[in-house]
């Protein structure tokens, strides 16, 4: 056959296409359970992180079921949406409707008897989206632990907020002041404080300040959003200019 | 244009010669050559120029180096050899589309691969490991050499040419990673009493500028030993 | 404002070839001098202004996790995504032969500027590295595609310009002989590179 005419150059597109779409296809179909295993088992292990609870990816999920008593999905004004599937809630989604429409996830962790609220945050670094969990003891104020991830920030700077020696700072910083205002956790370039847990202010990273800055505002504006809540079913002072 | 048309012709003339040659062993010396050549004086990077684009960004640490380093030569070896199968079939007119289809194809696999059982990686890699698609590299050697010669040599010049990108690649990361970070592989390296010593890491490593230099000092030491490969203005 | 910030971040913070060295290699084979150097960057721009919101629309309305619905409800959880690279590519190259035809017939002139780096443009890093961050970003309108696409061009272009009249001077200089050509222009362009660090953070 004549390879420069056009039906055989018709011919040889169709069966190209045909062979390597059915095989893509095929491919994707066989890899898509992993692949959302990984991407789910990862969210559990993150969750997990902040209260203190490390663990491979394979055993996630049965920590997380055995640790993770609680899942609720919040409205904007603190009351609870039963409809929402909490686990399934896309923050980045979440975040781009209108604030009447929005549900935000919450977690309540049960780590030997000793509970936990998880929450999830999500906001901007230098280059594109950062994102986390923070895990507050049950006065609501103290932090238990968290985790950071980012999608493109400067690998060694930036990038390093996904460090423990940078998430060890948080651990028991306090988000309230003295007098019960919501202050949330600053990360403050050229830190004085030492190790002082109740300055509401965490050592920054060299090199790092608009990451640092990113971490800084998504604490306090996703923190914000659930306070409401917390006023209502805690027996903790939050106070009332919230 | 006109110059890397000669350089083809000459290519497939020599190649053509080789082919009349008495029977080779899988690993002759011509063979051989095509895997070596590549890492020294015909080094995709350094001499062809080809394939920078989407190499350098990713050179920060080790670990991803080497996975890319992977992705590449999986996506080159097959694909050579698939071009290289097919080159009697493939119409003329549609060969550069076919060829683009055919690694299009190999980048998604390895992609998904990577997706589910490489995750923490392939999350680091993100769009890079799409850019393999366009990476000169691949297209390079399809048109320059699948497209004349037989499967099992198509396939070693995929490797070789891989690994001649994977070296640069690989070596440059080594040097950003150990100077910026005082890491290998994400483990300390750099003994405590360095440091003590008042040495410091040098965070500037870390930028992507760096790795520009740093290849543009390689390029330096490898012209400087091998004096043939200077370029007359 | 938004619009304006998405510009001057795409061609100034994120510049392509300071950024993330895409199109490196057209970058590096086509800047021996700026007449030739402005002819691929605009072709750049050209190409990267139509491929982006193109694919934009291919992205929203075809591969996204139920991007189907728009067909019917019941497709609400078909993901094509995996399929984003091969058909990227496919609109990217056929779009090229496409512009090429169109210049051609209505715009000689132009075609004569342009014509010989069309085809090159398929296979630059940066076209596609365009499509591939404009998924990555998930932008909200095509508005935002159009900008970034046309910014990401003029990033390139301005980077292809600078290094081509620095090349042209520098041919005069006394670079010391293993360095010449290729090795020296990696360094430049590491140090262009450093130069354009000083925007990174900017917002307007």
């Amino acid at each position: 056959m004549d390879r420069n005419s056009n039906s055989y150059t018709f011919l040889f597109a169709v069966i190209l296409v045909a062979v390597v779409a059915s095989a893509l296809a095929f491919a994707a179909t066989q890899l898509q359970p992993a692949q959302a295993k990984n991407v789910k088992e990862e969210k559990m292990q993150n969750i997990l992180g902040t209260v203190g609870i490390s663990t491979s990816r394979d055993s996630a999920q049965v920590l997380f079921d055995k640790h993770i008593t609680q899942r609720i999905a919040l409205g904007a004004d603190g009351k609870e949406k039963p409809e929402v599937n909490a686990f399934e809630v896309d923050l980045k989604k979440e975040l781009k409707k209108p604030v009447e429409e929005q549900s935000f996830p919450l977690y309540v962790a049960d780590v030997e008897g000793v509970k936990y609220y998880v929450v999830p945050l999500r906001g901007k670094g230098l280059w594109d989206a950062i994102w986390g969990y923070v895990a507050l003891k049950d006065d609501v104020n103290t932090i238990k632990g968290a985790v950071f991830d980012h999608k493109g920030e400067t690998p060694g700077l930036g990038a390093e907020i996904t460090q423990e020696w940078f998430r060890k700072r948080f651990e028991d910083e306090k988000i309230l002041d003295e007098s019960g205002n919501f202050i949330g956790v600053s990360v403050a370039k050229g830190y004085q404080g030492g190790d002082n847990k109740d300055d509401n202010a965490v050592d920054a990273i060299s090199g790092a300040t608009i990451t640092g800055d990113g971490v800084t505002d998504m604490i306090s504006e996703r923190l914000k959003n659930y306070l409401p809540y917390f006023k209502e079913n805690t027996n903790v002072k939050v106070a009332a200019n919230l | 244009m006109a110059e890397e048309k000669d350089l083809k012709k000459k290519e497939e003339l020599i190649l053509f010669l080789s082919d009349t040659d008495e029977r080779e062993g899988l690993l002759g010396k011509k063979n051989r050559k095509l895997l070596s050549d590549p890492l020294t004086d015909n080094n995709p990077i350094t001499v062809q120029v080809l394939g920078i684009c989407s190499a350098l960004a990713i050179t920060v640490q080790l670990k991803p180096a080497i996975v890319m380093s992977l992705a590449v030569m999986a996506v080159m070896a097959f694909s050579n050899m698939i071009v290289s199968a097919l080159r009697n079939l493939i119409p003329s007119r549609i060969r550069i589309i076919v060829q683009l289809v055919v690694v299009a194809a190999l980048v998604i696999l390895v992609d998904q691969v990577l997706r589910a059982y490489a995750y923490d990686v392939s999350k680091q890699l993100s769009v890079f490991v799409g850019l393999i698609i366009t990476n000169c590299i691949v297209m390079g050697r399809l048109e320059a050499f699948a497209l004349g010669n037989g499967v099992y040599k198509s396939f070693l010049d995929g490797i070789g040419n891989a690994a001649g990108y994977a070296f640069i690649l690989i070596l440059v990361a080594f040097f950003r990673e150990l100077l910026g970070a005082g890491k290998l592989f994400g483990s300390e390296v750099i003994p405590e009493s360095f440091y003590d010593f008042g040495y410091a890491n040098n965070g500037l490593m870390l930028l992507s500028p760096m790795a520009l230099i740093t290849v543009g000092i390689i390029i330096w030491v490898q012209r400087s030993r091998n004096r043939t490969l200077i370029e007359q203005n | 404002m938004d619009l304006i910030n998405l510009f001057v971040r795409s061609v100034f913070i994120e510049n392509m070839v300071f950024a993330y060295f895409l199109g490196m290699c057209s970058y590096l084979a086509v800047s021996k001098s700026v007449k030739t150097a402005v002819g691929l960057g605009a072709a750049v721009v050209f190409v990267l202004g139509i491929t982006v919101p193109i694919n934009w629309l291919l992205d929203t309305y075809l591969l996204k996790p139920g991007a189907l619905v728009w067909l019917d409800p019941e497709y609400a959880t078909v993901d094509l995504s995996f399929l984003s690279f091969i058909m990227f590519i496919a609109v990217i190259a056929s779009m090229v032969q496409l512009v090429e035809m169109v210049v051609e017939r209505f715009a000689p002139a132009l075609y004569g500027a342009l014509g010989i780096f069309l085809p090159l443009i398929a296979v630059n890093c940066a076209i596609l590295g365009g499509s591939l961050f404009m998924q990555q970003k998930d932008f909200g309108g095509i508005s935002e595609a159009l900008t970034y696409g046309v910014g990401s061009g003029f990033g390139f272009f301005l980077a292809i310009l600078a290094i081509a009249a620095i090349r042209e001077k520098i041919a005069y200089s006394n670079v010391p002989a293993p360095l010449r050509g290729l090795g020296i222009t990696f360094i430049i362009t590491g140090l262009m590179a450093l130069g354009f660090m000083s925007f990174m953070g900017i917002e307007i």
